[in-house]
């Protein structure tokens, strides 16, 4: 195992942000935690990476205990903190020469691993980390948390905030890294990115709802959704809301994900009532669940 | 200078910083009571965008008005008639939530009795008796967001300008947030709000995507796919930010 | 070692790109020094006084020439009668009267005493202290040539000690002392803020998260600072030398010596500030409050020790800067070493030792 957790809880004072967590994390495995903000993802990360000691409950990282072996934990792992953490006033080149000195190794040395990152930022090595971009910050965050070739990396929401062009470059880089034998463990709160994982733990208010792939927990959704479409979706929703059958209604995109609380439903009688009530342009379908709705449905 | 039902007017707005042009000669309107996204890769160009939009920074040419007032000339009669809420700064965190309200309710010149009133709705309708006299520190960011939002509007602003306000925020919050600017919309009052989330995009009447300073495309959700050959918004995204 | 030299590169690097810093490390000892030096001094320069002489006899006149001929007096006017003191004073003319007793000469052979009466306008508290100081050094050193050429020693108490300074230049009072805040706020504060800053940036997550221990990376903090106070420490001495033409009077090398032992306890102080404050402004905040009104109240530095209430007293004896001040004026003014200065230096080592074992123990290596 690479990761393994079992029964983890820690609480500041009064809050638990963690309550009971187990998981294992396969070696080679990009292993997604899915979650929104308060979740209890940073917690976690920081006591996997022997940052912080869990009130209770026992944590490997590639076989070391993070409290008794936390010195070879920080041997062999990289960690990119959710808060962008580089020197702002020293140059891309600059950090990523101290953050390889500090590691005992050199950029030279390390250059297979980082190259096709780095390229992209080559050019503007001699700017100051402060002066750069969202995107060339995570990419210099990732190049810096990578140079001393780490058995696991520990990527601590590093899309939030990040545009989804970025985004989706950052996950190809990932899932590149993944392919070198580094093992991942990611959060994130975009739902959407919970698919390029291999699998993910949907985790809210500090307990985990679900582990598995993300085939698979989308594929246990129990009920069937339909994408209901209208001209005007405010008074959709209201509608929808005050619909005497509804079991959930959520708007997704240009729709609204509609589940019934019968499993006879009949799509005819929806669109009677919703044009009785004066709406146009009704579209209803059946559509597949997504692991945002998954994740609502197991929060609720 | 406003005709129609235009209440944000912007033509070639330009705004420099030496040599860099942050915002490159950008023209649009946003109609009353419109829900108007406006979308863009970091650094293309939104925040500064904003920021002259709300009367915080001069711009270096061209003409804005926003609730018919001159943003350049008008400053103080365009902040009165706005709201403003982002993700870094919404409420004072050593703060109760009534406190809160009470503040901003101040600051915005609302007499005692009308913030008393309004207060109170505002608890009734959020469901926030119990934690009414809570630190808003001590609440959920989702729940933050929400009397964020409702602060931003007790004034009875024209416009409000929300700067990622969900981000973070969890899945099912997120969607009660959506259906607050319906209602706001449904009322009204126009939004004008950036997001990451590109399902979030397509909740918006118009979404406008910005480039390098420049906006790039701007139209319906729907129109937007149509002309871009994508399935989502996000795709129209990509083709148009990587492009 | 390669690790550890990177890490100071770093450190160096953040401190020459920071505009604030620089200034604080590099204006302030500077400004500083020239404040004291010509602003805030208690030097007095051709003051106005009136003379009521009611012996005008050869001593008398003598007195009056050598203080007319110093450069601190001017003599504005001379007074004939008790009632005009009064009236010279409300115009405002004059800062001082000194009035001669009758048979001035007469009186110091006699009776080996004589008396001058030193009417100083106290609204000015600073500068009249200084007048009758400067007067009654003005009369020393004129009995003293007396005395030199009579058998018999005329006997005047001294009111003021002066003898380790003998012409006066509070400048010379002030150099130890300032020598001392800068160190300290140097060495605290800048440590601590630095410290707390990568706390704030999320960096300090990265570094702890690295094979690097927790001693190397305080070293590696504190380590410039080292380098940089002593730079200060030798601008300090060398400004004080040049300008205000300060002998320093003992070994320089000694007062290398205390002055790097200080500085490793204002270190301490300043990691120690950084353990229990999260933010920047905290630290700075500590610093300030907690360091440097100390240093500038309790320290001796211009308030004497020996004039505060008991309390202030015992209080100012943990104070690392009072100690360090008595070295420094005694290896600078008195021109001592180390066979009397060791009770004072043990101290301040007993001290360094203390906070650097707390420094240590406080430091953590996780987050809370």
């Amino acid at each position: 195992m690479s990761i393994n957790l079992e029964h983890i809880s820690k609480s500041y004072g009064k809050v638990e942000a963690v309550k009971n967590i187990s998981f294992k994390v396969n070696p080679g495995e990009l292993f997604g935690l899915i979650g929104p903000d308060g979740a209890g993802k940073t917690t976690l990360f920081r006591i996997l990476t022997t940052l912080l000691i869990a009130d209770e409950g026992k944590a490997n990282v590639t076989g070391f205990d993070v409290v008794k072996d936390y010195k070879n934990i920080r041997k062999s792992v990289g960690y990119m903190p959710g808060k962008f953490s580089l020197y702002q006033d020293l140059t891309v080149e600059e950090n990523l020469t101290f953050f390889a000195t500090i590691f005992g190794t050199t950029i030279e040395e390390n250059y297979e691993l980082i190259k096709e990152i780095y390229v992209q930022i080559e050019p503007f090595k001699k700017r100051r980390a402060g002066k750069l971009s969202g995107g060339m910050k995570q990419k210099l965050a990732l190049c810096c948390a990578l140079i001393h070739k780490p058995k696991v990396l520990f990527l601590d929401e590093p899309t939030t905030g990040v545009d989804p062009v970025s985004r989706k470059e950052f996950w190809e880089m990932l899932k590149r890294l993944q392919q070198k034998g580094i093992t991942i463990l990611v959060s994130t709160p975009y739902m959407d990115e919970a698919a390029l994982c291999d699998r993910i733990a949907l985790i809210q208010d500090g307990e985990i709802l679900e582990i598995d792939t993300p085939a698979n927990i989308v594929k246990h959704f129990p009920k069937t959704i339909y994408n209901i479409g209208s001209k005007d979706m405010y008074e959709l929703l209201q509608k929808l809301k005050e619909f005497e059958h509804t079991y959930s209604m959520y708007p997704f995109g240009e729709f609204v994900h509609y589940t019934d609380k019968r499993d006879n439903f009949n799509p005819t009688e929806l669109r009677q009532y919703l044009e009785k009530n004066g709406l146009q342009n009704i579209t209803i379908e059946k559509t597949k669940a997504t692991i945002e709705d998954t994740f609502m449905e197991l929060a609720k | 200078m406003m005709q129609n039902n235009n209440v944000i007017h912007v033509k070639e707005l330009t705004k420099k910083f030496g040599d860099f042009t942050a915002v490159d000669a950008i023209t649009f309107d946003v109609k009353k009571g419109e829900i108007f996204g406006f979308l863009g890769a970091n650094g293309a160009g939104k925040t500064t965008a904003i920021k002259m939009l709300i009367g915080i920074s001069n711009p270096t040419s061209g003409e804005a008005d926003v609730a018919g007032f001159n943003v350049f000339t008008n400053t103080e009669d365009v902040k009165k008639n706005i709201g403003y809420m982002s993700q870094k700064f919404a409420l004072y965190d050593d703060l109760s939530v009534k406190e809160n309200i009470t503040f901003f309710g101040g600051i915005y010149g609302l007499s005692r009795k009308r913030i008393k009133e309004k207060s109170n709705a505002l608890i009734e309708e959020l469901g926030l008796e119990k934690i009414a006299n809570h630190l808003v520190g001590s609440l959920p960011l989702g729940w933050k967001q929400k009397i964020a939002f409702s602060v931003a509007l007790l004034h009875d602003p024209k416009i409000v300008f929300l700067d990622e306000p969900t981000g973070g925020v969890d899945p099912i919050t997120r969607r009660q947030f959506w259906e607050m600017i319906y209602k706001a919309s449904h009322e009204g009052t126009t939004i004008f709000v950036t997001t990451h989330y590109m399902d979030e995009a397509e909740y918006c009447d118009r979404v406008s995507i910005m480039v390098n300073g420049k906006i790039e495309a701007l139209d319906t959700p729907k129109r937007l796919k149509e002309q871009f050959n994508a399935k989502s918004m996000n795709d129209v995204f990509l083709k148009l930010a990587r492009g | 070692m390669k690790r550890f030299i990177g890490f100071i590169k770093k450190e160096f690097y953040h401190i020459f790109r920071d505009k604030r810093s620089l200034f604080i490390l590099f204006g302030m000892p500077i400004a500083q020094i020239l404040l004291f030096g010509f602003a805030i001094t208690n030097e007095i320069n051709n003051v106005d006084i009136a003379i009521l002489d009611h012996s005008k006899d050869v001593t008398t006149k003598e007195i009056i020439h050598k203080i007319s001929a110093s450069n601190y007096f001017s003599i504005h006017q001379f007074l004939e009668k008790e009632s005009d003191i009064e009236s010279v004073f409300k115009k405002g003319k004059v800062k001082a009267v000194l009035n001669f007793e009758k048979d001035f000469s007469k009186n110091l052979i006699k009776e080996n005493h004589s008396t001058i009466q030193v009417i100083t306008d106290a609204t000015d508290p600073n500068t009249a202290n200084t007048i009758s100081n400067y007067v009654n050094a003005i009369l020393q050193s004129y009995l003293k040539e007396q005395n030199k050429n009579s058998t018999m020693a005329y006997q005047i108490r001294p009111q003021t000690r002066m003898v380790y300074n003998p012409e006066l230049k509070s400048v010379y009072m002030f150099v130890p002392g300032v020598m001392t805040i800068i160190l300290m706020l140097v060495s605290a504060m800048m440590t601590s803020i630095s410290i707390t800053r990568e706390k704030e940036l999320g960096t300090m997550e990265i570094l702890l998260v690295s094979p690097l221990k927790p001693f190397q990376v305080i070293i590696g903090k504190v380590f410039p600072y080292i380098f940089l106070s002593i730079i200060n420490a030798i601008v300090i001495i060398v400004l004080s030398i040049f300008i205000f033409k300060m002998p320093v009077q003992g070994s320089l090398f000694l007062l290398g010596i205390e002055s790097v032992i200080f500085i490793i306890t204002s270190l301490a102080l300043g990691i120690l500030i950084s353990t229990i404050s999260a933010t920047q402004q905290t630290a700075m905040m500590i610093s300030l409050m907690g360091l440097m009104l100390p240093v500038i109240l309790l320290s001796g530095f211009i308030f004497p020790v020996s004039s505060m209430p008991v309390p202030l007293q015992v209080i100012s004896n943990v104070i690392p800067a009072k100690w360090f001040i008595i070295i420094v004026k005694g290896i600078m003014l008195k021109g001592v070493g180390l066979q009397f200065l060791w009770k004072e230096t043990l101290i301040l080592l007993g001290m360094t030792v203390f906070f650097i074992g707390l420094s240590i123990k406080k430091y953590k290596i996780r987050l809370e």
